[in-house]
């Protein structure tokens, strides 16, 4: 597996090319859908992007965890955690993709 | 919220741009990351989290209908980590 790395550069950089729009506006618009989702998922809203994936809040309740390094109890507090579940697509083009 | 709703909130906020051509932006945006995750890169957007690439390894697995051992092959999956900065917000830190 490769070890490169797609960052918010690379993603003004597509925009900029399959778009045509100038960098500066490129980059806003990154921002501003991240910015979009985090705001609906800190809302408690599901996001659901058709052929990318679902994001999904959940609440977990307090528990008793333990120091994996001391072998300590203590208690996890409760917290809102998300989860990920991509869409089939997603998932047949990684798995098609790093199948050697 | 679902895409098409994303879609219509930059829509709202770019009036001077097209709803065809916020569509084609959301969806690069997307299409960017899948493709780089079957490449076996790593994506990593700060504050909000990043995406990577697992390997399962090859596991005997049983139909759970039938109790029957089946072989599953290796294979690689997608998976998401949250952002410090969302994971803070989530919880209202």
């Amino acid at each position: 597996m490769s070890e490169k790395t797609l960052t918010r550069m690379e993603l003004n950089e597509a925009l900029f090319r399959e778009v045509g729009l100038s960098r500066n506006e490129s980059s806003d618009l990154v921002e501003s859908v991240l910015n979009h989702l985090s705001d609906a998922l800190v809302a408690g809203e599901t996001v659901k992007i058709s052929s990318f994936g679902t994001f999904k809040v959940c609440d977990k309740t307090e528990r008793i965890g333990r120091n994996p390094k001391t072998g300590e109890e203590a208690v996890i507090t409760p917290r809102r955690v998300l989860s990920f579940r991509p869409s089939h697509l997603m998932k047949e083009r990684v798995s098609a993709g790093n199948s050697d | 919220m679902i895409r098409s709703e994303l879609v219509q909130k930059i829509a709202d906020e770019n009036p001077h741009l097209y709803q065809k051509d916020v569509e084609r932006i959301v969806g690069t945006i997307f299409d960017e990351i899948i493709n780089a995750m079957a490449a076996g890169d790593r994506v990593e957007l700060r504050g909000f989290g990043a995406f990577s690439v697992k390997k399962r390894k090859a596991r005997l697995g049983r139909n759970p209908r039938t109790g029957e051992a089946v072989n599953v092959a290796e294979k690689h999956v997608a998976f998401f980590k949250t952002g410090k900065l969302l994971r803070d917000r989530l919880n209202r830190i």
